[in-house]
């Protein structure tokens, strides 16, 4: 969208300039997804409001109960829940944090050279040991 | 005033009208993926499927849609009422903003942002929030649990499937969506797609999108004999209907994410008269649509995996295979400066 100025300034020879035009055409290219995320709100936002305005609403107290096949809830749902659960999702936190470092490098792999590579072979195998551990203490088990 | 025009109000709405020819066509197809799925599940059962509104039952979608629109919207007397509401509406929402970076065709792109594929994995990460706010604000056991368990399984292949985004990456050396198509275009068609060089990796790519979409025969989150439907089980109305738009819309989105890393995209797969005739989107449809017939055709196939076995597929096998891949891969390009594509593209 601001193609058509920016190259018209871009002859403009300031460096400071230049790099604003570059900072700005970075974000006008993210502009058509803030847009979308706009229009993606509104339908979702739309599609509630005008199926609760148009359809009937008649509540009643045993339609608002939570389902329990038929019985009366036993108790709060916020009860306590297996640890596994949470164990999932710090070794989750390990991993996904380890595939964010791979991508830039999995990106310049043919600039950084040997150098690089290796590096980050190191990195990947101490943290082949970490899962080797928990493989041996037995986080990953679910019986 | 004409600067403001022809700055800002033009541009504006043409990107919105671009949204909309996304979008509109998009609804429809998760409308009538659910028409395919129903068909195709019939006949693979040997039954007819949706036949009786319209011609061939053509119109079942539609008639679904306009039911769950005028039905009451119930919300539980424990729930909290804002985050009920809002949960189906993210689903929603990210099932839709994450098509915003997908290239349909050579240019045919809406915001060709160099970060592409880290922006969908981003948004596909997201995902979780919309089931696990869904789980808490129902206050609802069958909910709550079957919340947990798919943001576990979801977490679980998310790991394998970066790696294996990652083994792609290393190959094309760019994160552009446009650019990783352009890397599987060569002289020998559709041998020039990632799926040969990186078969394993293909396999275990789609594997992993079936369990992060929650389908057959990874749909424990809502294991229909024992937790009813999972977390969306006090939806009902429009926000179940967002919710089941959102795994559908899902369901094509990670169908097109496979087309375009492994199944070279929008390209034909041979490079002679006939093939070459037909544009760029349509074949990216009908990748596509045969992904999707997998999905189905995987549903109408095989029984449902037990919770045990699903972690330890996904942490026990597809972690270390994928964790080797990446390493093997790095170390193909690295030492002999080697990739499977012909047009590697370095930025």
């Amino acid at each position: 969208m601001g193609g058509v100025r920016a190259a018209g300034l871009a002859s403009h020879r300031d460096n400071t300039m230049g790099a604003l035009l570059a900072e700005y055409q970075l974000l006008a290219e993210y502009l058509p997804i803030l847009i979308f995320l706009g229009i993606a709100i509104v339908v979702a936002g739309a599609a509630v409001a005008m199926s609760y305005v148009v359809a009937q609403q008649r509540p009643d107290v045993a339609k608002e109960s939570p389902y329990e096949c038929g019985f009366e809830p036993f108790e709060d749902s916020r009860s306590k829940f297996d640890v596994r659960f949470y164990l999932v999702a710090i070794l989750f936190i390990i991993f996904d944090l380890e595939v964010a470092f791979l991508f830039p490098w999995a990106v310049a792999l043919t600039d950084i050279g040997a150098f690089g590579f290796w590096s980050m072979m190191v990195f990947l195998a101490v943290l082949t040991v970490g899962f080797i551990y928990e493989w041996r203490k037995g986080a990953l088990e679910w019986e | 005033m004409v600067e403001f025009w022809d700055v800002y109000l033009w541009p504006t709405l043409w990107i919105v009208l671009q949204i909309v020819a996304i979008v509109a066509p998009l609804l429809l197809a998760v409308a009538y993926l659910t028409y395919f799925e129903r068909k195709v599940i019939g006949a693979m059962h040997l039954r007819l499927g949706p036949n009786v509104v319209g011609p061939f039952g053509l119109l079942q979608p539609i008639a679904d849609g306009m039911k769950l629109f005028f039905k009451e919207t119930v919300v539980p007397t424990g729930a909290n009422r804002a985050v009920f509401v809002i949960a189906p509406m993210i689903t929603f929402i990210l099932a839709l903003v994450a098509w915003a970076v997908i290239p349909f065709g050579p240019g045919l792109v809406l915001a060709d942002i160099n970060v592409g594929l880290l922006y969908l994995f981003g948004i596909s990460s997201l995902g979780v929030y919309g089931i696990i706010m869904a789980g808490w604000a129902s206050n609802s056991k069958y909910a709550f649990l079957g919340s947990l368990r798919s943001a576990a399984q979801m977490v679980s292949y998310e790991v394998s499937m970066g790696l294996i985004i990652v083994t792609v990456v290393l190959c094309v050396g760019s994160l552009n969506l446009s650019d990783i198509v352009r890397a599987q275009e060569g002289s020998l068609g559709m041998f020039n797609w990632f799926v040969f060089p990186l078969l394993p990796m293909a396999v275990i790519f789609f594997v992993s999108t079936l369990a992060e979409t929650n389908r057959h025969p990874f749909d424990l989150p809502e294991a229909e004999a024992e937790l009813v439907s999972g977390y969306n089980v006090e939806y009902s109305a429009m926000t179940f209907a967002l919710f089941f738009l959102g795994e559908y819309a899902n369901m094509i989105l990670m169908s097109a994410m496979t087309t375009i890393l492994f199944l070279g995209g929008w390209l034909p797969p041979f490079n002679f008269a006939p093939f070459t005739w037909v544009p760029g989107p349509v074949w990216f449809a009908l990748k596509i649509a045969a992904c999707l017939f997998v999905f189905v055709w995987v549903r109408a196939t095989f029984p449902r995996y037990r919770y045990d076995q699903l972690m330890r597929l996904g942490w026990k096998v597809f972690l270390p295979i994928s964790l080797v891949a990446v390493v093997v891969v790095a170390g193909a390009v690295a030492v002999f400066g080697w990739a499977p594509a012909e047009g590697v593209i370095h930025r």
